[in-house]
């Protein structure tokens, strides 16, 4: 029993961190320039098609396919922002949101056309045989997936707080127009942020495709949909607020599995949610926006 | 400018009904802030319209005016938050015409804001600190891997920000949230921050609003130890007269978006038309 414990606790670490490196990405964007980017889970999508045609289609190393995913995301999350959301900076945030669920059904219907609506296997990262501690067997793919969020989490942290560019991001998320005026090059700003937030999600597409190998065109949705959550429950905008948000949805889901109503796991993230929303409607750790004159 | 040839620096000569109020010790030297036809439309309103000035590089000027005359909106045409429908702006005698904010803040000019514009989750050294790396998004490389070259700088930049602090003695409020700051320590913190990025010319939107007698008063003195410090100059908007009067050279008189008067503070404390701007027009007797 206290071993199955331990397997779902680890389980559930697991799912946590992929969700909290999505979720990352969703509040870095919301935190300094107020918009849900409904695309970032199709940026996923694509990170994991790029390791599928890095090992399964060219034959090459899996160390190639992370960097080229990570890269590969990060561009495309910066051209997204310059193409799609910087010409409509100073436009009513309702067009800016409707573009984002644009540009999530363009990623969506453009990879379906380009690979086709059939899952295409991601071929293992890494040897996937586990790793027995006394009586426990560890997955090798769970440590590697919750020490590389703990390090990109640790990262971000650090650059959040202790760099110019952090502070620049910190003092542009709060107040743009003031921030312009003391100098700072906004543009650059955004774009590193989008940047950000996209390597993270192209770091989380690695670490999805280890755990469940494969690679479809709506893989992005679901897997969107609850990191958004998850940065919603941990306070979007906030940082650890996104890692502790990704957690709880990680672990809720296990657990629901493991008592035997996997049906019902969706719904219970859902639920909590609603719930986190009634009692605290900034979040875990979020702070009340105020009003600005 | 190092950018831009010295050829576009240039003086316009400010077309003005009184003689041109430029302190002596700044005669002969280009004005720091030039604004010749200054106006601005919203819609059918026109905020502001006809605005000149032209201020010495150690000018200290004020504009007054009744609630709604159109004194923030110069200060947003003047730093290119709006674009202006008429008229030029220089600073140092460079036209912003066309500028980004970003540009005209490295211009040389900076502002205060009417509602506190702090960064307000920051620390109050961040907060000078994000004022004087106005080139922040470089050096991140140097930042992440903390080569020797970031922690020069990091001191370099955590001195300047603590002289910067010391104007106001505010050195033991350096960790401090800049949120949790009483009110005039935050007016006093945006004035700071917006040093820290080197203006030549420094605006400030109502300083000593919600201050009370004896923290004007300190304001004032303050505001002259700022100009004789950098010698820059500054022009301020302010409803408080007793600061106005007591610290400006040149004061300016708007109402209804035109400058109705302008002159020194006795000139303009005697002046019937700014009288009846805010007191109203006097019956015949």
């Amino acid at each position: 029993m206290q071993v199955t414990f331990l397997t779902q606790l680890l389980n559930g670490l697991q799912l946590g961190s992929i969700y909290a490196l999505v979720a990352l990405g969703y509040t870095m964007v919301y935190g300094i320039i107020l918009l849900l980017n409904f695309a970032h889970g199709d940026i996923i999508m694509i990170g994991a098609y790029i390791s599928w045609i890095v090992m399964s289609q060219l034959g090459l190393s899996p160390v190639l396919a992370v960097l080229l995913s990570v890269l590969g995301c990060t561009l495309l999350g910066v051209l997204i922002d310059k193409v799609a959301y910087a010409p409509l900076r100073n436009a009513p945030r309702l067009s800016i949101l409707i573009t984002a669920i644009g540009v999530s059904y363009l990623l969506e219907n453009g990879a379906q056309l380009v690979f086709g609506a059939d899952a295409k296997v991601v071929p293992s990262f890494i040897d996937t045989t586990s790793i027995n501690v006394a009586s426990l067997q560890l997955s090798p793919i769970a440590l590697l997936t919750v020490a590389v969020t703990a390090v990109s989490t640790a990262v971000l942290s650090f650059l959040v707080q202790r760099t110019k560019l952090g502070k620049a991001m910190r003092a542009v998320s709060e107040d743009m127009g003031a921030a312009r005026l003391m100098g700072i090059n906004v543009n650059t700003t955004i774009s590193f942020t989008f940047a950000m937030g996209s390597a993270l999600a192209g770091i989380g597409a690695v670490l999805y495709c280890m755990a469940y190998s494969q690679a479809t065109p709506t893989m992005g949705v679901m897997l969107g949909t609850k990191a958004f959550v998850a940065a919603v429950l941990g306070g979007i905008g906030s940082i650890p607020g996104a890692v502790i948000g990704g957690l709880l949805v990680g672990f809720a889901e296990v657990l629901v599995s493991a008592i035997g109503l996997s049906v019902w796991k969706d719904a219970v993230v859902f639920l909590l949610l609603i719930i986190v929303l009634i009692v605290k409607p900034t979040g875990i750790l979020g702070r009340t926006m105020s009003e600005k004159v | 400018m190092p950018n831009e040839g010295s050829k576009n620096r240039r003086s316009i000569l400010v077309q003005m009904e009184t003689p041109n109020l430029i302190p002596e010790r700044d005669l002969g030297q280009i004005p720091v802030l030039q604004a010749e036809h200054l106006g601005i439309d919203f819609g059918g309103l026109t905020a502001v319209d006809d605005f000149n000035i032209a201020m010495g590089p150690t000018e200290i000027s004020g504009i007054i005016g009744p609630n709604g005359a159109g004194k923030t909106t110069i200060f947003n045409l003047l730093t290119n938050v709006y674009k202006p429908t008429r008229g030029t702006v220089l600073i140092d005698g460079y036209d912003t015409a066309g500028k980004s904010m970003v540009q005209v803040n490295k211009m040389g000019i900076a502002r205060t804001f009417q509602n506190i514009r702090l960064f307000g989750q920051m620390t109050v050294e961040e907060n000078v600190l994000v004022g004087l790396g106005n080139s922040m998004s470089t050096h991140l490389l140097h930042d992440m891997l903390r080569l020797p070259r970031h922690w020069r700088q990091e001191a370099e930049f955590h001195d300047q920000a603590m002289d910067l602090l010391g104007i106001f003695d505010m050195q033991g409020l350096a960790k401090t949230k800049a949120g949790n700051l009483p009110y005039g320590a935050q007016r006093r913190l945006e004035i700071l921050r917006a040093l820290g990025t080197h203006p030549k010319v420094l605006l400030l939107d109502e300083p000593a609003a919600g201050m009370n007698p004896n923290e004007t008063e300190e304001l004032m003195e303050n505001i002259q130890k700022i100009r004789d410090e950098f010698q820059i100059a500054i022009l301020l908007i302010e409803h408080d007269m007793n600061l106005v009067m007591g610290v400006c050279e040149v004061v300016g008189v708007l109402d209804y978006g035109k400058i109705i008067a302008k002159g020194t503070p006795d000139e303009i404390q005697n002046d019937p038309r700014v009288i009846e701007a805010y007191l109203g027009k006097q019956g015949v007797n």
